[in-house]
This record gives C-alpha cells, sequence and structure tokens, in this order.
C-alpha cells in the first residue's frame, strides 16, 4: 500500500493539473486574429481614438446597446475609413463593419449587438492614412445570445 | 416588405450635425439556434445597409449575424442644403428595401 499523500504532494499535484487546463491560446483568440488579419493584414494596431459605450452588465446577450466615437476631424484628408466591432466569444468574431462616406461629419454611431456570454468586445478603426486604433470593453452578459432558451416561459 | 422607421428632422439650420435613426424590423437569424426537432434555423439576415444625403453616401454597414433582431442604427449628419435622405437595406436572398424622408435646411 503507498503511503499517504502528505501535503507536499498533494499541492504539487495541484499546481500540475491547473497546468494542463490553463490552455495557452483559445480557439476562440485564433478566430479573432484571423478575422483582424483579414480585415487589416498585418497593419499596426495602436490604442486609443477609439470611445466605447457598453453596459457593464447586460441581462441578455440578444440586444446589447453599443455606441462608438472615433476621435477624428474628419476632414477629406485625415478621417475615419472603417469602424469594425468584433466578439472575443461568439462563434464568429466580426460583428459588423461600417464604414464613413465623404459626407459624414463624424465618426459615431450606435446600434445594438448579440453576445454569446461575458466577453470583451473589440473596436477597430482603419484612419485615411492607414493607421488602425483599437479599444476593448469587457460586458458581463447573464444569458447569451445563442444558448437562448427554445421555450419561453 | 419589412417595416422601416426612420428619424429625419423635419428642418436645421445649416451647418448643423444632426442625429439619423433608422431601424428595420427583420428577426435577423443568426444560424446557431436550433428549432424544436433540434435542427438549425437557417441564416436568414439583412447584409447591407447604406444612407445617403443628397445624393452622398454617409453611413454604410455590412451586417452579420451578430447584429440584434431589428437592426438598429443612429448616427450623423451636417445639414448643407434641402435634399433627400434615402435609406436603403438588403437582405440576403437580396430583397431591398427603401425609405426616404426630406431634410429641409434653412
Amino acid at each position: 500500500m503507498s503511503p499517504a499523500p502528505n501535503r507536499r504532494t498533494v499541492l504539487t499535484g495541484l499546481v500540475a493539473t491547473l497546468a494542463l487546463v490553463a490552455v495557452p491560446v483559445r480557439a476562440d483568440d485564433e478566430l479573432v486574429a484571423q478575422a483582424v488579419s483579414e480585415l487589416f493584414g498585418d497593419a499596426p494596431r495602436q490604442d486609443g481614438r477609439i470611445t466605447m459605450v457598453l453596459p457593464p452588465l447586460a441581462e441578455t446577450g440578444n440586444t446589447v446597446p453599443i455606441q462608438v466615437l472615433v476621435d477624428s476631424p474628419m476632414t477629406e484628408t485625415d478621417r475615419v475609413r472603417r469602424v469594425v466591432m468584433l466578439s472575443t466569444r461568439n462563434p464568429r468574431a466580426l460583428l459588423a463593419t461600417m464604414n464613413f462616406g465623404p459626407a459624414a461629419p463624424k465618426a459615431q454611431f450606435s446600434t445594438n449587438i448579440r453576445l454569446n456570454g461575458t466577453q470583451d468586445v473589440l473596436v477597430m478603426a482603419e484612419m485615411s492614412d492607414g493607421s488602425v486604433w483599437q479599444a476593448q470593453s469587457r460586458v458581463l452578459v447573464t444569458v447569451g445570445a445563442c444558448d437562448t432558451l427554445q421555450i419561453r416561459f | 416588405m419589412p417595416n422601416t422607421r426612420i428619424r429625419v428632422p423635419k428642418t436645421a439650420k445649416a451647418g448643423d450635425i444632426i442625429e439619423i435613426r433608422a431601424i428595420i424590423q427583420h428577426p435577423m437569424e443568426n444560424g446557431f439556434r436550433l428549432n424544436s426537432q433540434g435542427t438549425a434555423i437557417p441564416v436568414d439576415i439583412v447584409t447591407e445597409f447604406a444612407c445617403t444625403y443628397d445624393g452622398q453616401e454617409i453611413f454604410r454597414v455590412q451586417l452579420e449575424p451578430g447584429l440584434s433582431a431589428n437592426p438598429y442604427f443612429s448616427f450623423y449628419l451636417k445639414a448643407t442644403k434641402t435634399g433627400p435622405v434615402d435609406f436603403w437595406w438588403q437582405d440576403q436572398h437580396g430583397t431591398v428595401t427603401e425609405a426616404s424622408e426630406t431634410l429641409e435646411v434653412t
């Protein structure tokens, strides 16, 4: 019969199990990285210039209001070309692409998005000079958009 | 023809930046839900939305299943002269829905 496990062996075993469970790269991250590289290639991305308003807590992921404002003078030479919204946990990373025409006075919009569970929402803006800016915000979702119950009570 | 609701102010002063709102009734079925038989409900979404003011495009969206049912957008335009504000939606079956409102600039 083997000796009873002492505190040290139990702890070592626990740490080893945790290390196995913690997968370094999540499949979702790959999905997002793939979507980003399809959209912007390998253009460098900088943090900032984007203000995003999202509720910190959403009861249902079916309709989460989002408001995005990109800091840009929107002149002919310096303007926002497009704004992309990405989800880090939905089955599809891309949520929508917004393009601003030459007559748009400011790069601001609101809409409603679907979120499949608690996650980060990523917003990226491409300027007319080719620079790409990004911002990220976390939303706590109680009921995800994809696992909504079929039968309504 | 799906129902649409748009909000454009009747009048505006030249140079004003005004908010425009547009909503279309559409289920935006995301393709990941199952019906009572356990088979996936096929995707049915609006794929594109555009808004032009006096013939010039101001806002265009490529929609994905990640947008909510009855997709809603609010955005801005700068009033320059009296002209139509046209809205245009297209769903994945190619059905086009249009709406228009005239903005009077004083």
